[in-house]
């Protein structure tokens, strides 16, 4: 038993570091680190940094960019790209839609698209929520109607992230409302965002930002070449996908960095005749997440041996449920500290949906405190999305208990 | 990067598997164990001597096998699974980690060898009244009387204390009662004139005792290592007890788990298993969790358990008992409200297992004063 890598591994990382140092913008990692809103041209510039060193789709087949890197390989890269911290590269492109084309698309949709994915020419959305449909994703009733060459689309999405940015985004859609079961009817079709049909509704939430949005469809019309793979297969491959999503879930290097900055910023606030730091409460609460943060990188290191042995392409491993309940607490327990930090100054809000209302004027208290309470209240969508929770708990009842 | 067992490791763990599934398979056994007058039968502890298991962590030259923390944490983690009451963490971890540190040559050469053919058996006295957890808090007192010692004070609650036929004692040659400086370490006959011990059961059904020493006469050449200068010796014996009982209570959570995902699986209520209730299933999910989380720290313990560094050292197991203690405590209470009665009662096993981690929570020092250590040390991410 060894919890150290190896020497290739540790000069791997090193290339790694070099290389975030080297080519991201420090604005980008400034926007990071204080909590601010990373724009569009943040994560495009980025992806295509990535992309020319040939590791935005490190783990895609090498055919298409692909990389052929251990389990090791993929996460000491995660852990780095979060610690610096960088922006990932887009995960609806490269974790999501990207794998699925790769391996059930045809080979014209391997040429149209791959490529632009893995450079974001092409933004994707993800189009699988609906009002009705969330952790019990397959009673969706978007459906796709076939009309000669085509599919005719109607329904409407939510929660898609980021679909004001998108060009295309990736639908599930029933394409046989008749199907014995409610996961047997239902395609994988790519639409174009521009099609007309499509419209995007903003949805602002509880931090004041907009990130996600209401995806309407109305007689969409969409060419039939655009289905991935068999109709009424759609659900195999969103599970293929859903199961491509788990590398990196815990987000440990991103808790690592927020715990770092905390410590720091806490050194900064005055509280009585000490620095914050200084108060045992305070050392205590931080040291206690601290210790849960070792011991799930602990966790993950024994998931990535385990997926080592297992080779790539095994079953998704309920085990990582565990990475993403434990990952999803610590990383909202660092938003709870970090308004411990700021304390009175967490109350003044400032971001608006509306850019007029953008202003110059100086940040009310210290400037790190704007963003304490946002990221408190957008962060609690962790524990929510990428399967809630709760339908963790379920999997590993199911898959690791046996109930 | 790798949790892999090596191949002496994985014959280790099988032969200990194999002989605890003989010796502790049947929760009586265990039971009728404890009605011994030392607590322990002695045939099962000859077993262990015979299988190599008490020779484990020592050097070759005494006799022993050279294993390291992961192999003391396979022969714990089985014992915490069977629930074993043997003394094996008093003689063989805590007064062995002594002698290997602390001992000059001529001492290791007398006494290792007894510990590891299981002739005689060593307890660790290092906590009095006063100190809790605070190996430093010392108020027995070593006194130079010619060639000898003379030692005077009250020891508490020494694990496996009143079987021991000889005792490491903490005892202050020098300064005042909390300062670091000062602290002697003596290996005392058990049997020697003012020695009197008061033995006793403790709740998860092991031994200890009180043990009170009158102008107890001790040779200077019983003194371990240098005069003054014990507590780092101390400290080092205690951290790799800290990843003994960690590796203990890890295994004592995986049986308490399965046991009680075994029972809600045949337990029917409402016409059927209770196994199929939504928030009895997510209960088991986070024990699960919290089983899993405090194994991470075991193995971080047991492989930070040769770390020369003190500082390192002791970061780590603040770290992993913090984490192990509040699993242990999760885990115990979970378990035994999810077995409802049954899990109240004295003939169930399911709660020895919660009084064995309930008392492992605390020994050693306990998640408040762990948590506390570790956050006055700072940054736990800056650790190597």
């Amino acid at each position: 038993m060894d919890l150290s890598f190896s020497p290739e591994e540790v000069a791997f990382r090193d290339e790694v570091r070099s290389f975030i140092r080297d080519h991201l913008a420090p604005e980008t990692r400034a926007k990071l680190i204080e909590g601010r809103e990373i724009g569009k041209q943040d994560i495009v510039d980025w992806q295509k940094a990535l992309h020319a060193r040939g590791w935005a789709v490190p783990h895609w087949p090498v055919e298409y960019g692909g990389q052929n890197w251990s389990p090791v390989q993929e996460y000491i890269f995660l852990d780095e790209l979060q610690m610096a911290p960088a922006p990932s590269a887009l995960p609806f492109n490269v974790s999501m839609v990207g794998p699925v084309i790769a391996t059930f698309g045809s080979a014209e949709q391997k040429a149209k698209f791959l490529p632009g994915t893995a450079n974001l020419d092409i933004w994707w959305c993800q189009g699988f929520s609906e009002p009705g449909a969330g952790s019990d994703l397959a009673g969706l009733k978007t459906t796709a109607r076939r009309e000669g060459d085509e599919y005719i689309i109607n329904g409407q999405k939510t929660w898609t992230t980021l679909a004001q940015y998108a060009d295309w985004i990736f639908v599930l859609a029933r394409t046989n409302p008749a199907a014995a079961k409610k996961q047997e009817g239902i395609s994988f079709i790519l639409v174009d965002m521009k099609t007309p049909g499509v419209s995007v509704r903003p949805i602002q939430l509880i931090d004041g930002g907009h990130e996600v949005n209401e995806v309407w469809f109305d007689e969409v019309r969409v060419p039939a070449e655009n289905l991935v793979g068999q109709e009424n297969k759609g659900w195999d491959y969103a599970k293929f996908l859903l199961g491509n999503e788990r590398m990196g879930i815990a987000r440990i290097g991103t808790s690592k960095q927020r715990l770092k900055r905390i410590r720091e910023l806490a050194k900064l606030e005055r509280f009585g005749d000490t620095q914050l730091l200084d108060q045992p409460w305070f050392r205590e609460k931080l040291t206690a997440v601290e210790i849960e943060l070792k011991a799930l990188e602990i966790t993950q290191l024994r998931v990535v041996a385990e997926a080592r042995k297992r080779g790539k392409h095994g079953t998704p491993d309920p085990n990582s449920s565990i990475l993403k309940i434990k990952g999803s607490e610590i990383q909202q327990a660092t938003t709870e500290l970090m308004m411990d930090v700021v304390g009175p100054y967490v109350m003044p809000f400032g971001a608006s949906l509306d850019d007029e209302d953008q202003t110059n004027e100086p940040p009310i208290g210290p400037d790190y405190a704007a963003a304490a309470a946002p990221t408190y209240f957008n962060w609690r969508k962790i524990s929510i999305y990428g399967g809630s929770n709760e339908i963790q708990h379920s999997i590993i009842a199911k898959a690791i208990l046996g109930f | 990067m790798d949790f892999d067992l090596t191949d002496d490791q994985r014959l280790l763990q099988d032969s200990i598997v194999k002989l605890m599934a003989n010796r502790y398979g049947n929760f009586d056994l265990r039971q009728a164990y404890r009605k011994h007058p030392e607590g322990f039968d002695r045939a099962v502890w000859d077993e262990y001597a015979q299988s190599g298991l008490l020779a484990l962590p020592f050097a070759e030259e005494y006799g022993g096998f050279g294993g390291g923390g992961v192999d003391t944490m396979l022969v714990m983690d089985q014992f915490g699974k069977s629930l074993a009451v043997e003394p094996y963490l008093a003689s063989v971890v805590l007064a062995g980690a002594v002698l290997r540190h602390g001992a000059q040559p001529a001492m290791a050469a007398e006494f290792i060898p007894m510990i590891a053919g299981g002739e005689a058996l060593f307890a660790l006295a290092c906590t009095e009244r006063a100190s809790r957890y605070d190996l430093h808090d010392v108020s027995t007192t070593a006194r130079r009387d010619g060639a000898d010692y003379l030692l005077e004070g009250e020891k508490s609650v020494v694990l496996a204390g009143d079987s021991a036929d000889y005792i490491i004692v903490s005892a202050r040659t020098a300064g005042g009662r909390r300062e670091l400086a000062g602290i002697s370490l003596f290996l005392i006959d058990a049997k020697a004139e003012g020695v009197s011990r008061r033995g006793y059961a403790t709740q998860d059904g092991l031994r200890a005792a009180e043990i009170s020493l009158a102008s107890v006469r001790v040779p200077a050449d019983r003194l371990i290592g240098t005069a003054d200068a014990g507590l780092a010796t101390l400290e080092r014996a205690v951290d790799e007890g800290i990843a003994a009982i960690c590796a203990e209570a890890v295994g004592a959570m995986e049986a308490l788990n399965a046991l009680t995902v075994d029972y809600m699986k045949t337990r029917k209520q409402f016409g059927v298993p209770i196994s199929s209730f939504q928030a009895l299933q997510f209960r088991s999910v986070d024990m699960l969790i919290a089983a899993e989380q405090a194994k991470s720290m075991a193995i971080f313990a047991a492989l930070m358990a040769g770390e020369e560094n003190p500082a390192e050292r002791s970061r780590a197991m603040s770290s992993a008992k913090v984490q192990v203690a509040r699993s242990a405590r999760f885990v115990g209470q979970n378990a035994t409200q999810l077995h409802g009665g049954i899990g109240m009662t004295m003939e169930y096993k399911g709660g020895h297992y919660f009084k064995r981690l309930t008392m492992l929570e605390g020994l050693f020092g306990d998640a408040d004063h762990h948590l506390r250590r570790l956050a006055q040390a700072g940054s736990l991410l800056d650790a190597a």
